[in-house]
Order: structure tokens, then sequence, then C-alpha cells
């Protein structure tokens, strides 16, 4: 591949002074993804700029009543840090599914939600927890919902000289619980057929009062799909409203046909794996009240 | 480019060298410092015969450029014998013919030993999983698995009698 140039600023001004400078210049995280993409071609980056060295990238630390995780944090971290992985063990296990050990050592959420694909495993589940992303550039910090960062397949909002700082987790709140499963025809290291993540709060009566699910590998980009979580809100996850979620996951699905699975299988199987997430969120939940 | 001049710790000596920005450390502990027992099986991340421990945390050091190992720790498998007395887990992949052609097996010896730094007695699933990124087209993994699992036990033994 071609020599990129490598810099490892100090701060984020230096950051974004470089990224701006270079238009095509990558950010280097973890580097699971940018490296692969470099040496096959499909990427010709003419910088590289390692945030590692920027103080605050990576670790997790309290932010108001919730958590922000620096951009460079690797997710075997985030199992470590026994606050964050009790309060949201469905965006941990997510993170924990990507590749192996050596990759998670390394791979970063912020670089699965950056790298967009559609199948990424931690961002369905960073959606349904509510998880929001910093973002620094020229023109200041802006903070986005992480379902709205990808704008399709490899591809996000990020302007010239931007990048994620940190990703933003709220507080659980009283009687809530989170789960993200994925479908693969393997035990390990494959790519999400199918994945489903849901956060979900039930009072103690066992009543749902808030509900987000979000769908993964069957559609451009992950997706929060706002139905199926209020078909799910006033229930007691009845047959009918478990029915009525799958209904709406079924209708947001736009998956393509691949070696992976069919269009029908793909949006067949995100109803099933939506509906399992629930019944984990559900009983992580009951027993958080 | 500009070539990086990188200080780093291998196998716990300071080493210096410089590197083209966008090498990998993999190709750089291969080429400019002479340790080739880290193999490059695929480049991508999926076989892990280029394991090492950057920090104490194994990685793919074909997935690792050689600049960010600046004034960072590495150890690979070259440190894993103490002169000419093996470490018990190379000792026990011989015992058991965990390895044929061999390639793989400086990946599986540093995992391995990571492994049991950090779990003592792992149950045959977790062993499967932790080594789930190291590949072995010949063994069909089932000899790899009992020599860690009677590396564990011998690790084990030691420390009880220690």
């Amino acid at each position: 591949m071609p020599q990129p140039g490598y810099h490892a600023p100090e701060t984020v001004q230096q950051a974004i002074a470089l990224l701006s400078k270079e238009p095509g210049a990558r950010v280097l995280a973890g580097g699971t993804d940018l490296i692969v993409q470099m040496r096959s071609g499909r990427i010709a980056s003419p910088l590289i700029v390692d945030l590692k060295r920027i103080s605050g990238m990576i670790g997790i630390r309290a932010s108001g009543d919730g958590f922000a995780i620096g951009a460079a944090t690797p997710c075997t971290a985030l199992k470590k840090d026994a606050a964050f992985a009790a309060a949201w063990p469905g965006v941990v296990e997510a993170a924990n599914l990507i590749g192996s050990v050596q990759v998670r050592n390394r791979a970063t959420m912020a670089g699965n939600l950056c790298n967009a694909s559609p199948a990424a495993d931690s961002v369905p589940a960073l959606i349904a927890a509510g998880a929001t992303c910093l973002i620094a550039g020229p023109s200041g910090e802006r903070e986005l919902p992480v379902e709205q960062l990808a704008t399709g397949p490899g591809r996000t909002g990020l302007a010239t000289g931007e990048f994620v700082v940190e990703l933003r987790l709220p507080a659980r709140p009283k009687g809530g619980g989170d789960a993200y499963l994925r479908l693969i025809p393997r035990t390990e290291m494959d790519i999400a057929v199918v994945g489903a993540g849901a956060a979900l709060v039930i009072d103690a009566a066992g009543t749902c009062t808030a509900a987000r699910i979000s769908i993964g590998a069957v559609a451009p980009t992950a997706l929060l799909v706002a139905d199926a979580g209020a078909a799910l809100v006033g229930s007691k996850f009845d047959d009918a409203a478990l029915g009525r979620m799958g209904e709406a996951v079924r209708a947001a699905c736009s998956p393509i046909d691949d070696k992976r699975g069919t269009i029908s299988y793909r949006t067949d199987m995100a109803a099933v794996i939506a509906r399992r997430a629930v019944a984990i969120a559900r009983q992580r939940a009951g027993e958080a009240n | 480019m500009t070539k990086q001049f990188v200080t780093t710790t291998v196998n716990g000596d300071t080493a210096e060298f410089i590197c083209e920005p966008g090498e990998s450390l993999l190709d750089a502990l291969r080429g400019r410092l002479q340790l080739t027992g880290s193999k490059e099986g695929c480049g991508s991340g999926d076989c892990g015969a280029c394991t090492i421990l950057l920090d104490g945390e194994m990685v793919c050091s074909c997935l690792v450029f050689a600049a960010e190992a600046e004034g960072r720790v590495i150890e690979t498998v070259e440190g894993m014998a103490d002169g000419s007395v093996l470490h018990p887990v190379q000792r026990k992949f011989l015992e058991h013919a965990a390895l044929q052609c061999g390639f793989c097996t400086p990946g599986f010896l540093v995992a391995t030993k990571a492994l049991l730094d950090h779990n003592p007695d792992p149950s045959e699933h977790e062993i499967r999983y932790w080594l789930a990124g190291n590949l072995c087209r010949c063994t069909g993994y089932d000899k790899i698995v009992r020599a860690v699992q009677d590396t564990a036990r011998e690790m084990r033994n030691e420390r009880k009698t220690a």
C-alpha cells in the first residue's frame, strides 16, 4: 500500500488541525478496520491521525449521572469497568462479540460506529441504550444520537476535520435492562446475519414504561425502530404486544440478499432475534426492580 | 513520507528502529529487529499467527502500525523461553504434538500464555473461545486444547508447591 503519513497528536485541537489539512486523512483508534482496508486497497489515506496519545481518549469516566467512553477505549476495557458493565451489560456483550480477543483488545465502539458497517455489533446496542456521540471539529463540538451518525454502508455524516471524541451513555434507569443478540451460523469470529438490541424500563407491576428496539445487518445502517418500542410500552409483554413489536421490526427491515442470508430469512429472523433480546432485557430489568 | 524513529521495549530490552509510517509492527519486528517468530498468515487479523502482547494485552501485530509502538512494552514468542529452558506452554505443545506445520504455533503459544496468566484454570469452553482468533489448519485443535489443559494443570501444581 502507498505510504501514508503518521501523526499522534496530543490534543483534540491538533487532531482537528491535521484532519482539516488533509481531506483524505483517517483517524486511527484500534485500527482493526482501518489497517485492513488500507492494506486491501479499499481506502488510500495520505495521513493517519492516531488518537491514542490524546488525554481522555482511552477509558470510561462518569459524566453527569451517566458515562463518557473515550473514542479509543478498546472493547475488552468495557468489561473491566464494573459500574459500566453493571449498567449496560447488553452494550458490553455486543462490543465483546466482535472478532477475537486480539481484535477486541484494540477495536473500539467509536471505530465500530464510524466504520459504518450495517452489521456492526456494538451499534444496535448503543442505539437501544440511547447513546450519543460527541463530535469535535473545526467549528466546535456537536452531539448526535448514535443512530444518526451513519448515512449508509461505510459512510457517515462526519464533515472534514471532524471526529468522534467520545460516546455518552445515560445512567441505567430504575427498572431498566438492556440486551443485544446477533444471529451467526458459527459461535464466534463471524459477522451478524441479523442483530437486535433492546433497552426496556419496567415498573414494579411488570408493565413496560419505556422501550427502545434497534436492529442491525438488515438495512443500510443500524436502525432505531421506534414503532417496535412503542408496541411494548404499556404492555406486560403479552403475546399480542410482542407480536406487534415483531411486525414493526419486520416492517423496518430492508436487507440485502447475500451469502450470509436471504432477504426473507433476514427479515423473519430480525423479528425472532428482537423478541429474544427483549426477553433478556426484560429479565435484567426485572432483576433491577 | 517521513520515516518514523521508534523506541520501544521488546522482551524486556530497549529496541530502536526506523520504519515507514504505514509499516505494520509485525513487519518491523520481523524485518527491522529480526524477530521472525511472529508470522504473517493473513495480514487481516483473522488468523492470529502474529499474536504478541502490547502493554500486556494480546493483539495481532499485523493490525498495529509500528509507529504506534513508541514508548510501549512488547512481548513476543522469542521472550517466552528462559534461555534454552522452554516455557511450560512450549514444552506441553511439544509433548502433546499440538502442532504439525508449526506456522500458527507462535501465535498459539503467546495467546495460551496470556490466557493462563489471566485465568489459571480455564474450562475447555473458555480455552476454545479465547483461542478463537488463532487458526490452525493442521491439528483440528483437539491436541492444542489438550496441551493447554495440561499446561494449566502443571502451572497450577507448581504454584501450589512453590
